[in-house]
C-alpha cells in the first residue's frame, strides 16, 4: 500500500512537473558573469552556483516561462579579499539575502532564434523591471542561451553606504550568460 | 654671476629632476600606507593614484633618459676617484630603477587581474598574463626594487648635501632651479 501511495505520489509529481520544467539546464556548460568597473578597471566576477526553470518552446515564445535563482554566496571574483567583502550588508548581504532571482514576464521573438524576455530581477529584495535580449543556438538536442544586459547597481543597494560613489564603482554592472539546455524544441 | 653652459644642468633636466624628485616620493609614502588599509573606496583610489603615477613616472623617465643622452651634463666637480666612480654607479642605478620599479608595479598589477587604466580613461596592455602565483612572485619584486630606489636616492641626497655643506663646491648649485 505503502508503495503504491508513492509511486502515485511521484507520478502526480511528474505530472504536474513535466510541463512546468520542460527543459533541463546543464551546470557545466552554463555560465552567469558580469563585469563592473572600478575607477575605470574593468573587473570580472561569475556565480558558481545557480538554477533555471525554463518551459520554452521557440515557435511559441510568447507561452514561455523562465525562471532563474542565483546563489549569491557562489560568487567568484579571483581574490579571496574581495569575495569577502562582497557577502557583507554593504553589497549582497548575502546572509539576508542568499539568493537573487528572476522571473520572466513576456517574451517575443525578434528576428531569427532571437527572443526578447522581460522580466523581474529581485536582488537583496529590491525588484526591477529588465528586458533580456536572449540569441538561441541549436545542435542537435543541445541548445544555447546567450545574451547580456546592463543593471544599475544602486538600484538594487548593492555598494552602499561608502561604496555608493559612482566615480569609484560604476553605477553600471553588465551581467552575460550562457545556458546550456536540453529538451528544448526545434527553432 | 653669469654661468658657462657647462657648469650648471639645462633647464629641462633639472625640471625633470625636481618633478620626478616629487613623484617618486610621493609614490613611495603612498605605497607604504595604502597596502597597510583595509578595502575601502579610501584604498582603492589610493591604489588607482599610484598606479598612474607609476605610469606617469615611467613616461617621465623615458623622457628624462632621452633628454639625459643627447645633452651633455655639466664635468664632475673635483672629488676623489673613487666618489666619482660611486656617484656614477648611483646615477646608473637610479635610471635603471627608474624603469625597474613602475615595470613591476605594472606587471604585478597585470597579473594580479587588475589591468592598469591610466587616469580611469586610458587602459594599457597586460603584458603578463593574470595569474595569482606570478602575482605573489612580482610582489616582493616590485616593492624590493622600491625599496633599493629609496636607499640609492638616500645615498644620492646625502653625498649631494655634503658636497653643498661639507666640501662647499658649489655641485648642489647646478641642480638647484636657476635664479632669476
Amino acid at each position: 500500500m505503502k508503495i503504491y501511495l508513492s509511486i502515485a505520489s511521484l507520478a502526480v509529481a511528474a505530472a504536474f512537473a513535466a510541463p512546468a520544467c520542460a527543459q533541463q539546464l546543464a551546470p557545466a556548460g552554463s555560465e552567469i558573469a558580469f563585469t563592473s568597473k572600478q575607477m575605470g578597471v574593468p573587473v570580472d566576477g561569475r556565480f558558481k552556483k545557480f538554477d533555471a526553470q525554463v518551459a520554452f518552446d521557440p515557435k511559441k515564445p510568447e507561452a514561455a516561462k523562465i525562471a532563474f535563482t542565483i546563489d549569491l554566496a557562489s560568487v567568484s571574483l579571483g581574490v579571496a579579499e574581495t569575495e569577502a567583502e562582497i557577502a557583507k550588508p554593504d553589497w549582497f548581504d548575502t546572509k539576508k539575502f542568499p539568493q537573487a532571482s528572476f522571473q520572466s514576464g513576456a517574451v517575443k521573438a525578434t528576428g531569427a532564434g532571437k527572443y526578447e524576455v522581460a522580466g523581474k530581477l529581485t536582488i537583496k529584495g529590491a525588484s526591477q523591471n529588465v528586458v533580456v535580449p536572449v540569441a538561441i543556438a541549436q545542435t542537435g538536442a543541445a541548445t544555447t542561451a546567450t545574451g547580456a544586459f546592463t543593471i544599475k547597481r544602486l538600484d538594487f543597494r548593492i555598494g552602499d553606504g561608502d561604496w555608493k560613489d559612482t566615480s569609484m564603482v560604476a553605477n553600471d554592472v553588465q551581467v552575460r550568460f550562457k545556458l546550456a539546455l536540453t529538451g528544448v524544441p526545434a527553432l | 654671476m653669469p654661468s658657462s653652459p657647462a657648469s650648471r644642468y639645462t633647464r629641462t633636466a633639472i625640471t625633470l629632476h625636481w618633478l620626478l624628485a616629487l613623484a617618486l616620493l610621493g609614490s613611495f609614502c603612498v605605497g607604504l600606507y595604502m597596502t597597510g588599509l583595509p578595502l575601502s573606496p579610501q584604498r582603492l583610489k589610493l591604489y588607482n593614484w599610484h598606479k598612474w603615477a607609476g605610469i606617469t613616472i615611467l613616461t617621465l623617465s623615458i623622457v628624462r633618459l632621452v633628454w639625459r643622452v643627447t645633452h651633455r651634463p655639466p664635468a664632475d666637480v673635483p672629488m676623489p676617484a673613487w666618489q666619482q666612480r660611486a656617484a656614477h654607479w648611483a646615477h646608473r642605478a637610479l635610471y635603471t630603477l627608474f624603469f625597474a620599479v613602475p615595470l613591476a608595479g605594472w606587471a604585478y598589477s597585470s597579473a594580479a587581474g587588475f589591468p592598469v587604466v591610466v587616469f580611469g580613461v586610458l587602459p594599457l596592455p597586460d603584458f603578463v598574463p593574470a595569474d595569482k602565483a606570478l602575482a605573489e612572485a612580482i610582489k616582493p619584486l616590485h616593492a624590493a626594487l622600491a625599496w633599493t630606489l629609496a636607499l640609492v636616492v638616500l645615498a644620492h641626497v646625502a653625498a649631494a648635501l655634503k658636497h653643498h655643506f661639507v666640501d662647499r663646491d658649489g655641485l648642489l648649485a647646478r641642480m638647484w632651479p636657476a635664479r632669476t
